[in-house]
């Protein structure tokens, strides 16, 4: 592999991981995110701090930065027991706006110049780049995939399902709407802290606009485009979204308008997403199955 | 004192100038419960088709006529292939449609028009009016007049008309309007005629005031005016409208006086966050 296709790749890896994030708290347990950017940004941001400016190794801050976003989603999930869907969602891009905004002018943040020199993670006395750094991420998002894996197959999980469906209905049959939603988004944020620390260590150079809202909306699309709520939904929808604009580059100019367009078609006329219930996919797989419907 | 009369009447024209943009997403909000991001957009649109027709014929009237029929047009042809067909879908698949095409409209905008601002070279003939020291330049006056016969024609429709009665039952449930015989998929279209138009109008204006065209100045708008119909209470036009003026206002003087960290587009989503904690149903909502 080239150094070209190897940095797609971590990239699309990095992505995998903060959807995944995503998917535990849109997808599992329905509270709608539009600011999961900013989430990503309070994990690379806190990484990028404790390293450059407390001097820890990466192995030393990742617990800290985990923690920190997890706490953070806690207090940020505080709106969704207050409000629901289009509020939510409303609440959710203010958020980002609000955060990108405390990045950009507060100068300990680095305000407009962003922080730099962000150390290289060193495993066993080895400095990773490149290809060895694409295998911790991967590591990394297998590890994330077994934790969306058991969370969906966990009482908690199942609970949040059933919040999803209809609240009233799971709340009278004794889950804790409260509970089950404030872990979703303690468990998500958490995933979008550990994606955001390895982009830190990854790019060594971060600023505010690389977790604006925009970048919120290019998340929530890839999730979309996978399948929202399947547990491979992020994976294949950082692998296409991350992949396009590479495949589209020849069309310079009109890359990201064809990139809009196939998002606009796709949730259109594939709203449930490439993997999700009653999709073209699907339907497809089902039917060549032995004893599938036809 | 001077300086802050003069803050505050801009702060009004740009309070006015949110309100057009808010009113459109305020209606379209009330009847179809969609998040209508790509309003900026057509907003955006507006602008740029006033610009051309300006350009080639030189009238202003043509100006806003032309960009308030090309807008609809968009507008109709978004209500009806993408909002309309996806109404049976939980709320985040219109609004992430919606974003996508807010997003492919300011690509074609940009790859059409270049992404280098445009200068919008015309005079609105309004007077310019002076009280005592503080003068008001025809520009602002034209956005203050402009924006009040807005309003004022959009009252007479919603409570003079047949057709406004029709859009508030529709706002309130549509298959109970449907079955007193009113064609509810006509009333939206034509909420989308109305907020489209006067999303054309608020495009040409700010083209004008700030003398600025460009194909993303759509963007921050976007999202300020989806705090302002929180704020204002979901689908509540006066409760739009005002909250919009406070908000023109408040950024205006803040900036002009406050020495606040913070940027001023932060400041309709902090104190969206604020509404939606303390009082959910917004400044003009009920419950």
């Amino acid at each position: 592999m080239n150094a070209y296709v190897i940095t797609i790749a971590t990239i699309v890896a990095i992505n995998a991981i903060s959807v995944c994030g995503l998917n535990v708290i849109v997808g599992y347990a329905g509270q709608i995110s539009l600011g999961h950017a900013a989430f990503v940004g309070i994990g690379a941001y806190s990484a990028a701090l404790l390293t450059t400016k407390a001097g820890l190794s990466f192995w030393a801050a990742l617990p800290i930065v985990i923690t920190i976003c997890g706490l953070i989603g806690l207090l940020l999930g505080l709106p969704s027991l207050r409000v629901r869907e289009d509020f939510l969602a409303i609440t959710t891009i203010g958020i980002n706006f609000i955060i990108e905004a405390v990045f950009l002018y507060i100068p300990f943040f680095g305000g407009a110049l962003g922080i730099g020199g962000i150390p290289r993670i060193v495993l066993f006395g080895v400095k990773l780049k490149a290809f060895a750094f694409f295998s911790l991420c991967l590591f990394f998002l297998f590890v994330v995939l077994i934790i969306c894996w058991w969370f969906t197959r966990s009482w908690a999980g199942l609970a949040s399902f059933a919040l999803r469906e209809e609240e009233e209905a799971a709340a009278s049959l004794g889950i804790s709407p409260v509970r089950v939603k404030l872990l979703a988004f303690v468990i998500g944020t958490a995933m979008a802290g550990l994606g955001g620390a390895l982009y830190a260590h990854y790019m060594r150079f971060i600023s505010a606009t690389d977790f604006s809202f925009p970048v919120s909306i290019s998340l929530l699309s890839m999730l979309v485009l996978g399948g929202m709520g399947n547990l491979w939904a992020p994976l294949i929808g950082a692998v296409i979204l991350g992949s396009l604009p590479e495949i589209f580059r020849p069309l310079v100019d009109y890359r990201i308008f064809f990139y809009t367009v196939l998002l606009l078609l796709m949730i259109r006329f594939q709203p449930a997403g490439l993997l999700g219930e009653k999709s073209m996919v699907r339907r497809i797989i089902a039917s060549a199955m032995p004893g599938g419907k036809k | 004192m001077q300086l802050f009369i003069e803050q505050l009447l801009n702060g009004i024209a740009i309070g006015s100038i949110y309100a057009l943009i808010t009113l459109g997403l305020a209606l379209v909000y009330g009847i179809m419960r969609i998040l209508h991001v790509a309003h900026a957009a057509v907003y955006t649109v507006g602008a740029y088709t006033g610009l051309l027709v300006f350009k080639v014929t030189g009238s202003l009237w043509l100006t806003f006529l032309g960009g308030m029929i090309f807008c609809s047009l968009i507008g109709i042809l978004i209500e009806r292939f993408v909002y309309f067909p996806l109404l049976k879908h939980p709320p985040y698949v219109p609004l992430i449609a919606s974003i996508a095409i807010m997003l492919s409209i300011e690509e074609i905008c940009r790859l059409i028009a270049g992404p280098f601002i445009l200068i919008f070279p015309a005079k609105l003939p309004f007077p310019e009016v002076s009280l005592g020291p503080v003068i008001i330049s025809s520009t602002l006056s034209a956005v203050y007049c402009i924006t009040a016969a807005v309003l004022l024609f959009l009252w007479i429709v919603s409570t003079r008309t047949e057709m406004g009665l029709a859009m508030r039952a529709a706002s309130q449930d549509i298959p109970i309007a449907d079955a007193m015989g009113i064609n509810s998929h006509n009333i939206i279209s034509a909420t989308f005629i109305i907020g489209s138009s006067i999303a054309a109008v608020a495009g040409i204006l700010v083209g004008i005031y700030y003398n600025q065209v460009y194909p993303t100045m759509g963007a921050v708008p976007a999202y300020k005016c989806l705090a302002l119909i929180v704020v204002g209470g979901m689908g509540s036009v006066p409760g739009a409208v005002i909250a919009s003026l406070l908000l023109g206002v408040a950024e205006t003087l803040l900036i002009g006086y406050a020495n606040i960290p913070l940027p001023r587009d932060a400041l309709a989503f902090i104190a969206m966050i604020a509404v939606l904690m303390w009082r959910s149903e917004g400044l003009m909502g009920s419950r």
